[in-house]
């Protein structure tokens, strides 16, 4: 079953003059489960794909389908309802919010979704244990590692339990052993919760990960190939 | 701006508190003039306060509903227009006929006597005359005067009294308009037996008069029942204005502060422009961020509103004593006040400003609140 349905999907954005083409006619399908990383050299239009998937951002034409919504033809509070309900985003920089502490920062997206405290609670304690946070429950964004913020993030992506997970270069910030810890737990949660991963990333060895590598060029996909994934030697 | 709000609030309610006192002070010394909060009179007398106007004592079912009434206090007057003579000078006043201790509990304040004496009983051929008033006529305390009116044939109906005391008022007007002299003797002078002009009724609180209504159907369609604000529409014009003004008031220096709050809530959304993004990302909803900082912005008013009216309450309170203006009296006598000023905390000033602000801050609220709403989310996330 498909999770994810792009047909024709074109996006251009205007510099001064100039105008840049994002995404030029791209068609993919994913199905549901299945281990994405989208990569390519910078303005490849990795990005622009993963924000036309997620609703962050609207293409000049073609139709974007997540989890059989056409989203393409979505207002902002659709949109926003959607990415609450189906989508959890993990950032390159971590995007926590300072003044929350890193359970409240998982129990954010739950909160507006209006699960009951008590509910939410236990869950944003029992996934921050998942990715091995266990004991900094109450610390602040500002008191926590990089590796230990991104694990928030993902905490924070996946608490809701959405079918889909886009993650944008969620390694770049952080060194080799943080990275490998990441992409170990993202690929347990693909392979456990059967959560379906879309990773846009520069990363050789996160792309290592994927089931499924697409890459791309001037806002065209020029190889898109299944792949047996391996996972990261950090030693 | 949470000091702001809390000083503009404090101004709003301090400054409807002096307005309130100096209002206050104006309307009392009217209804001192009055007096009472509600007469009855012959319907006629308003427009020729003469002897022929008068009425008789209450009795039957008004005498019952004065009685039933919570009162402070009621007299049955004779007021009519007089002349009183000394041998150097003469002047048109205002003759009253009263019952000396119905006239004390009335309001007529026993201190306000700067010489001799007020009357002792209904009885006493003496009579009580301002202290202007005794100067005009180059008279004083122990002095005969003669007191001229009407009787109801039109005859000159005229005694001569002593002067057995001299009393001061708020107002120098009152000084000379005024006597008090003794019910019977002068009912005895006009020829009117126990008929009076009016029945001064008092509850003590001007603002609640609705008790009056009681007293008109009592007292039937053959005389007529007003407030006070009816008997001298200035001074009920002088209350409303001062209702409106501390509206108008509370409106101007709000505004005035909101153009702050709007300029300090447009702050918070731009140093949050990423935050905000990031929760629009999350599925956070357009209206729910407007909500959001909506609600920020009440709370900032709640607290302000807290502070302020807390600190005008703390402030007002010891003032309610009295405040000594006699350095600008002359002022206050022409708008009717007295010298001291006694600003008067009320609830209605905190609930009236608590509804500006919190009304006028929502409203300048709504355009931060719009605009945080109407992120882009990708934008906003590239904001450093």
């Amino acid at each position: 079953m498909n999770v994810i349905e792009c047909r024709n999907v074109r996006k251009t954005f205007q510099q001064g003059e100039q105008t840049i083409i994002g995404l030029d006619d791209v068609s993919i399908d994913i199905t549901h489960g299945d281990f994405v990383c989208l990569s390519g050299p910078s303005g490849s239009g990795k990005t622009t794909l993963l924000n036309a998937i997620g609703g962050l951002d609207t293409p000049d034409s073609g139709e974007v389908t997540v989890s059989g919504q056409r989203i393409d033809l979505m207002g902002k509070g659709e949109l926003a309802t959607m990415r609450l309900n189906t989508v959890g985003f993990v950032f390159q920089a971590y995007n926590l919010i300072p003044v929350l502490s890193a359970r409240e920062n998982v129990e954010f997206v739950m909160q507006v979704q209006g699960v009951p405290t008590g509910k939410r609670r236990q869950r944003a304690l029992k996934v921050l244990a998942e990715v091995g946070l266990q004991g900094m429950e109450s610390r602040l964004p500002a008191e926590l590692s990089g590796g230990q913020q991104q694990r928030v993030a993902v905490a924070r992506a996946i608490a809701a339990k959405p079918s889909l997970i886009l993650a944008d270069e969620p390694t770049a910030n952080l060194d080799s052993a943080s990275a490998a810890q990441l992409m170990d737990l993202f690929a347990e949660l693909n392979s456990e919760h059967q959560a379906t991963f879309v990773i846009a990333t520069h990363d050789a060895r996160v792309m290592g990960y994927a089931k499924r590598l697409i890459r791309m060029r001037d806002g065209l996909i020029i190889a898109d190939e299944s792949q047996q994934p391996q996972r990261m030697d950090v030693s | 701006m949470l000091s702001a709000i809390t000083l503009g609030v404090w101004s709003m309610v301090f400054m409807s508190a002096l307005m309130r006192g100096m209002v206050d002070e104006m309307v009392r010394g009217g209804l001192d003039t009055l007096p009472g909060e509600v007469q009855i009179h012959h319907p006629a007398y308003r427009d020729d306060p003469s002897v022929t106007n008068s009425i008789g004592q209450p009795e039957g079912e008004l005498l019952r509903v004065l009685q039933s009434i919570p009162l402070e206090a009621w007299s049955a007057r004779v007021k009519v227009p007089a002349v009183i003579a000394s041998e150097r000078n003469s002047r048109g006043v205002l003759l009253l006929g009263v019952d000396p201790v119905a006239e004390l509990a009335l309001g007529f304040d026993a201190s306000d006597i700067i010489e001799g004496r007020f009357l002792i009983d209904e009885m006493d051929k003496g009579v009580v005359i301002g202290a202007s008033l005794a100067r005009r006529l180059e008279t004083r305390l122990g002095k005969r005067i003669v007191l001229m009116s009407q009787d109801p044939d039109n005859n000159v109906a005229e005694r001569g009294a002593r002067v057995v005391g001299i009393f001061k008022a708020r107002l120098e007007g009152t000084e000379d308009i005024l006597v008090y002299a003794a019910r019977q003797p002068v009912q005895a002078m006009l020829g009117i037996n126990t008929q009076v002009s009016e029945i001064a009724v008092s509850a003590g609180n001007y603002r609640d008069v609705q008790w009056y209504q009681s007293l008109a159907v009592a007292a039937g369609e053959q005389l007529e029942t007003l407030p006070w604000y009816q008997l001298d529409p200035y001074l009920g014009s002088m209350l409303k204005m001062q209702d409106g003004f501390a509206l108008v008031f509370m409106v101007v220096v709000f505004l005035a502060l909101s153009f702050g709050l709007v300029n300090t809530l447009v702050m918070a959304v731009y140093e949050r422009v990423r935050e905000i993004g990031l929760m629009q990302a999350l599925g956070m909803s357009p209206g729910l961020i407007m909500g959001q900082v909506l609600l920020e912005s009440t709370l900032l008013m709640l607290f302000g509103l807290t502070a302020g009216n807390v600190l005008a309450f703390v402030s007002i309170k010891p003032l309610e004593s009295g405040i000594d203006v006699s350095a600008v009296a002359q002022g206050m006598a022409m708008m009717g006040a007295g010298t001291v000023l006694y600003p008067s905390f009320a609830w209605a000033d905190v609930l009236m400003s608590t509804a500006v602000v919190l009304i006028l801050g929502l409203l300048a609220s709504l355009l931060p609140a719009w605009r945080a709403s109407r992120f882009d989310p990708i934008t906003a996330l590239g904001k450093n």
